[in-house]
């Protein structure tokens, strides 16, 4: 694999304050039918920062994660209690439109789903359709989205091919392009680096941190030394048997690895357990 | 080459080296006695059907032989069926016609709504709701068209003549489709008992297929801000594409060899007309049924002629569906 070149105007662009939403989790609970999954989170997610929301598996932090941009309740048992504000705005009020929400809070799934039958242009374009907006300049919207995800260089000769034909770690920058082509203010990302490759990983978390000052970027992450280099806030989720989710703590992310305050924080993120 | 010795035990396991190592070599494998069987057995059933269905064709065409000798080519293009006359005039042109345009309105019908009760199952029904309703579709399709078509015939043509009548009257003159003498025993009636009948299995099978498609990338459609109509559009509807037409061939089949509706509803009329809502029409299948009775010799042989080309019709009918859902990206969907 070819390393693509870093993307200069990309870089040029990028307004001297950071832009993109704030979002915050206020006493965010979680239930699936009667089992409760999560309790009380409170994090902020600022502007210009990557939060990392780590912990070990069935902690809820995935969970927490599907709650911001609402696909939580697309599990039919799935109900949830709290608030989730975008710039101050409910978004679980009736202010905001649904799919408005999704729009301005975009997200990668932990598996790559492009869409297959679709070709690489028409699959970062199809937010646009499924969205019903409409831009001057089409293929510049392409080309600007694929740039910024940092795959236009590999693709930019098969824009008609199918997106099927990708490899995984393509395939994921492809749906990061996706995402950012209808202009989201905020990315969340569910271990989006878990199939992958560490070629395609560190291809990646490059195309995080050159996104962090133009989009507010959630991740969840399984990966200790991801987590390390990519945020700069991160949450630790832990769920005792029996228990709920919670956030045991939550700080500046060179803090939470280095000098955490809870024991099991310590463990967790020097491997003890998890 | 030889890796068996004749007692059945491996004499050697390293095939010979050929001349060229970049050929592909042949591949063997002792099989076990049941995997064997089960081979056997399973190829046993595939292959009766094969026979069934030649034995079908080849006793249609020996049947229909001397009708097709003494018609020649315009059993295809003769409109009138009287075999047992003198000289003896028929062939299929109006069955064929009239089967063609029932079943075409009964697709128009079925397709339709097939796609919408399905997704409504599927995509937008509440959880209590959709169980039942998916019971009651597949029910549906087990009810014997019979019932369909005496519901039809005492209950839904009589309501719909009204509005036949309406219809007829308002655009007589300038639409041919709508011009009529005599409303009730048309193409169009029998078309529409038809497609009831057809839609609960191509309900059943489409909804089956669209309920399989993948949820994370419906969930990748809804993530950027689509509606449902637009998951929809953009997943659902591609993924099912080839299941879609292939639940729409096997209601069409069912419309192709309908017979009692068309028995029962159709005013008998050997003819070709665009007026599919004016009385009278004849199908294939209703043809033989209503003619078969009062055939003698040559009369019994035309009928099996008419059978025949009903078979190969709906032959090459699922033909072109298998090409069209052949043609489908599937390679993209690895």
């Amino acid at each position: 694999m070819t390393v693509p070149e870093v993307d200069q105007s990309v870089a040029a662009e990028a307004a001297p304050a950071p832009v993109g939403g704030v979002l915050e989790g206020v006493q965010v609970s979680c239930w699936f039918g009667a089992r409760k999954v999560l309790e009380g989170v409170d994090i902020k997610m600022d502007a210009g920062v990557v939060t990392a929301l780590i912990g070990p598996s069935g902690c809820g932090k995935s969970t927490f994660l599907r709650t911001l941009n609402r696909m939580h309740e697309l599990v039919p048992i799935a109900t949830l209690a709290g608030s989730v504000l975008l710039d101050g705005h409910d978004i679980y009020g009736a202010g905001l439109r649904l799919t408005e929400v999704r729009r301005r809070i975009g997200m990668v799934f932990q598996k790559p789903n492009p869409f297959p039958a679709m070709t690489i242009a028409d699959n970062v374009a199809a937010g646009l359709r499924l969205t019903g907006r409409k831009v001057r300049d089409r293929d510049d919207l392409v080309e600007t989205s694929l740039r910024r995800a940092g795959l236009w260089n590999e693709v930019r000769n098969r824009l008609g091919a199918p997106a099927g034909g990708l490899s995984g770690g393509q395939q994921q920058r492809l749906c990061i392009a996706r995402s950012l082509a209808v202009s989201p203010d905020v990315l969340l990302m569910d271990e989006p680096c878990s199939a992958l490759d560490p070629t395609s990983t560190r291809r990646i978390e490059e195309t995080i941190l050159e996104l962090k000052d133009q989009v507010t970027i959630v991740i969840v992450t399984h990966n200790m030394q991801q987590a390390q280099r990519v945020s700069q806030h991160c949450a630790f989720f832990l769920a005792a048997e029996d228990e709920p989710g919670r956030v045991i703590e939550q700080g500046p992310t060179e803090q939470i690895f280095s000098d955490p305050h809870d024991p099991r924080t310590a463990d967790y993120v020097n491997g003890r357990f998890g | 080459m030889r890796t068996t010795g004749p007692e059945g035990s491996v004499t050697s396991d390293v095939p010979e080296a050929g001349p060229r190592a970049e050929e592909p070599r042949k591949l063997e494998a002792r099989l076990t006695d049941a995997d064997r069987f089960y081979r056997a057995f399973v190829a046993a059933g595939a292959g009766t059907t094969l026979v069934l269905i030649t034995l079908i064709g080849l006793f249609l065409l020996t049947g229909a032989w001397p009708a097709l000798k003494t018609s020649g080519f315009s059993f295809l293009t003769t409109l009138t069926w009287a075999p047992d006359g003198e000289p003896p005039k028929f062939g299929v042109a109006a069955m064929m016609f009239g089967t063609f345009v029932s079943a075409a309105v009964a697709m128009l019908i079925t397709v339709p709504i097939a796609v919408c009760t399905a997704l409504f199952i599927n995509e937008y029904a509440p959880r209590a709701v959709r169980r039942s309703l998916t019971s009651l579709v597949d029910l549906m399709a087990a009810i014997p068209s019979l019932i369909f078509a005496i519901w039809g015939l005492f209950f839904l043509v009589p309501l719909l003549a009204p509005i036949e009548d309406w219809a007829v009257a308002q655009f007589h003159g300038w639409l041919p489709l709508a011009e009529a003498s005599a409303t009730g025993g048309s193409l169009f009636n029998a078309g529409l008992i038809i497609a009831c009948m057809a839609i609960p299995i191509t309900t059943s099978i489409i909804r089956e297929v669209l309920a399989q498609a993948p949820r994370h990338e419906c969930e990748g459609a809804l993530a950027l801000g689509g509606t449902r109509w637009g998951m929809i559009s953009s997943v659902i509807l591609p993924f099912g594409r080839s299941g879609i037409v292939g639940g729409s061939m096997l209601g069409l089949g069912r419309a192709l060899g309908e017979t009692l509706a068309a028995t029962l509803i159709l005013s008998i009329a050997f003819e070709i007309k665009p007026r599919i809502l004016e009385n009278g029409g004849i199908t294939v299948a209703s043809g033989i049924a209503i003619e078969f009775r009062d055939a003698q010799e040559l009369g019994l042989s035309a009928l099996m002629a008419a059978g025949l080309a009903l078979f190969l019709v709906t032959f090459a009918i699922n033909l072109l569906a298998a090409l069209v859902v052949n043609r489908s990206p599937a390679g993209a969907r690895a």
